[in-house]
């Protein structure tokens, strides 16, 4: 191991860790448990709009390669306008727009109209936006599957599913995780906007308390490190899972 | 919905394009310069390659509104930066001015970082970040560069400093060119935080325009509408570069393959 690697891979994460677990316990001053909350809420609103844009994500690439005329331009569009447009500014729209919509429907509807909370506006945009991402992902790895998998799994005689589990998924899989792993990435980032429409995550809050305080650069160096510590997890567990699904591979 | 607000107030959207084009263009060439010297500081090691690799992964792994944050709201607890000239520039500089430079009134104060103004913490804040993910970029081709080019160059007698600078850079920057158009790409988005910083960029208007008439959809969706048409003019201009610039490569694809809009804005690379 050289020594920037052994800096890099070893010092650095442990000095990051380190930061953030003193300043949590005597830089921020009785405010730990609600910095705790709000990095509670960061992540939960991560994990879940990876799940939409996971589901979106796979609608659209079946929709782009299996799809009929109608299905594709769907899909061509949806990718193309979500992809120009910032996520903050698709956040705003979802949030502002979204709550019109929601009034208006319900209304014409005959029903009471419910609050679009920051946390479900925020879900769905950013649920929305790397679904587009996700979508050009799992197309390209589809898209590089060589068609003779496809006829050795019939020359097998395996059923349609079971070819697809067996032989295509593994293969799936494992091109796409390199895309996946950078969509997660830039994904995690892109929750740290939601603060702008009130949502009290880590960001919110620490903005808030900052201000109060009057020490917003302790609070802000907190919320600079967590998202540190998930970049560094994160890409652990990723490479891990890639080392992992390339067992069988030459 | 009435889109007659947007085409009433055009000249401020105007305004708007006009700061977020150059808040990106700024940005981008300023972390340039910061990115050609950090790339080769991280491939040759040692102390200066350790501070650059810090730096990159400091902010390559932190959200661009939380370091613009810092910036605005964060230093300003400090008290040295609040009596320095950063904060504020001393009374002589402020008084420096050309009265009648042409038609404007020029200080020399205006061009000193003032760490007060919205303007400069979104230049130094968004030049940090894009200069850190263009020194990633970089380093990468610089570091996947044929060794026989490298060799080459050097059996022709140039020396270290000839080496990298008319052969090891000019070829890795043309290299990274698709990378770099994801960044530039990035880089627009991502200049959409200064509105919260209240800089009146496209954004911002969006946001005013929305505020002032108490609507819900015009100002975004002029906003969005403005972004998107920004964007897919980039991307054709970078299409056309790779494919001049690229051509002896023989990796553009053919766009048929590719699709008049396909693979072309993508999440910048790990």
């Amino acid at each position: 191991m050289k020594n920037t690697d052994r800096i890099l891979h070893i010092v650095a994460p442990l000095a990051v860790f380190g930061a953030l677990a003193w300043l949590l316990a005597f830089g921020v001053g009785g405010y730990t448990a609600s910095l705790l909350k709000g990095a509670a809420i960061t992540l939960m609103l991560a994990v879940s709009s990876l799940v939409l844009a996971t589901v979106l994500g796979l609608l659209g690439a079946w929709a782009k390669v299996g799809g009929g005329l109608i299905l594709r331009s769907i899909a061509n569009v949806y990718t193309i306008i979500i992809r120009g447009v910032p996520d903050l500014v698709m956040i705003l729209l979802i949030y502002y727009g979204g709550q019109r919509a929601v009034n208006q429907v319900a209304t014409s509807l005959e029903y009471e109209p419910f609050d679009v909370s920051p946390f479900l506006a925020g879900f769905f945009s950013i649920g929305i936006i790397y679904g587009a991402y996700l979508t050009e992902t799992f197309r390209g790895a589809w898209l590089g599957i060589p068609r003779g998998q496809i006829d050795a799994g019939k020359a097998l005689g395996l059923p349609p599913m079971l070819s697809f589990r067996k032989v295509l998924m593994p293969q799936l899989l494992r091109s796409v995780l390199t895309g996946y792993a950078n969509v997660w990435q830039v994904l995690v980032k892109s929750t740290a906007v939601v603060s702008v429409i009130g949502l009290s995550d880590l960001v919110g809050l620490a903005d808030k308390i900052g201000k109060s305080t009057r020490e917003p650069f302790v609070f802000l160096m907190v919320v600079m490190l967590f998202y540190l510590v998930m970049t560094i997890v994160s890409e652990r567990g990723f490479k891990w899972l890639e080392h992992r699904s390339d067992r069988w591979a030459a | 919905m009435n889109f007659d607000l947007a085409f009433k107030h055009w000249d401020l959207f105007a305004q708007g394009v006009w700061m977020t084009l150059h808040l990106t263009a700024l940005s981008l060439f300023i972390g340039m310069m910061i990115a050609v010297p950090t790339a080769f500081a991280m491939l040759r090691g040692g102390i200066a390659g350790n501070v650059a690799h810090g730096y990159v992964y400091l902010f390559r792994g932190t959200p661009l509104i939380v370091q613009t944050y810092l910036l605005y709201y964060g230093l300003s607890q400090f008290e040295v930066i609040r009596d320095s000239w950063f904060w504020r520039p001393p009374s002589y500089l402020r008084k420096a001015c050309f009265e009648d430079f042409l038609y404007w009134k020029i200080c020399v104060a205006d061009f000193i970082p003032s760490l007060r103004s919205a303007w400069w913490c979104a230049v130094i804040a968004f030049s940090l970040n894009s200069g850190a993910y263009v020194a990633e970029i970089l380093r990468g081709a610089l570091k996947n560069t044929p060794k026989g080019e490298l060799e080459a160059a050097r059996a022709m007698g140039l020396t270290d400093k000839q080496v990298r600078k008319l052969i090891h850079l000019p070829s890795a920057i043309r290299r990274a060119l698709p990378q770099y158009g994801n960044e530039v790409i990035f880089m627009l988005h991502g200049s959409s935080v200064a509105s919260v910083i209240t800089l009146q960029d496209i954004l911002g208007t969006g946001r005013t325009i929305n505020a002032k008439y108490y609507v819900a959809y015009e100002g975004f969706l002029s906003a969005a509408f403005l972004y998107l048409c920004i964007t897919y003019i980039l991307v054709f201009l970078f299409r056309a570069v790779e494919r001049h610039y690229l051509k002896h490569l023989n990796i553009a694809e053919p766009s048929a393959k590719r699709g008049w809009f396909g693979r072309t804005v993508a999440v910048p690379a790990r």
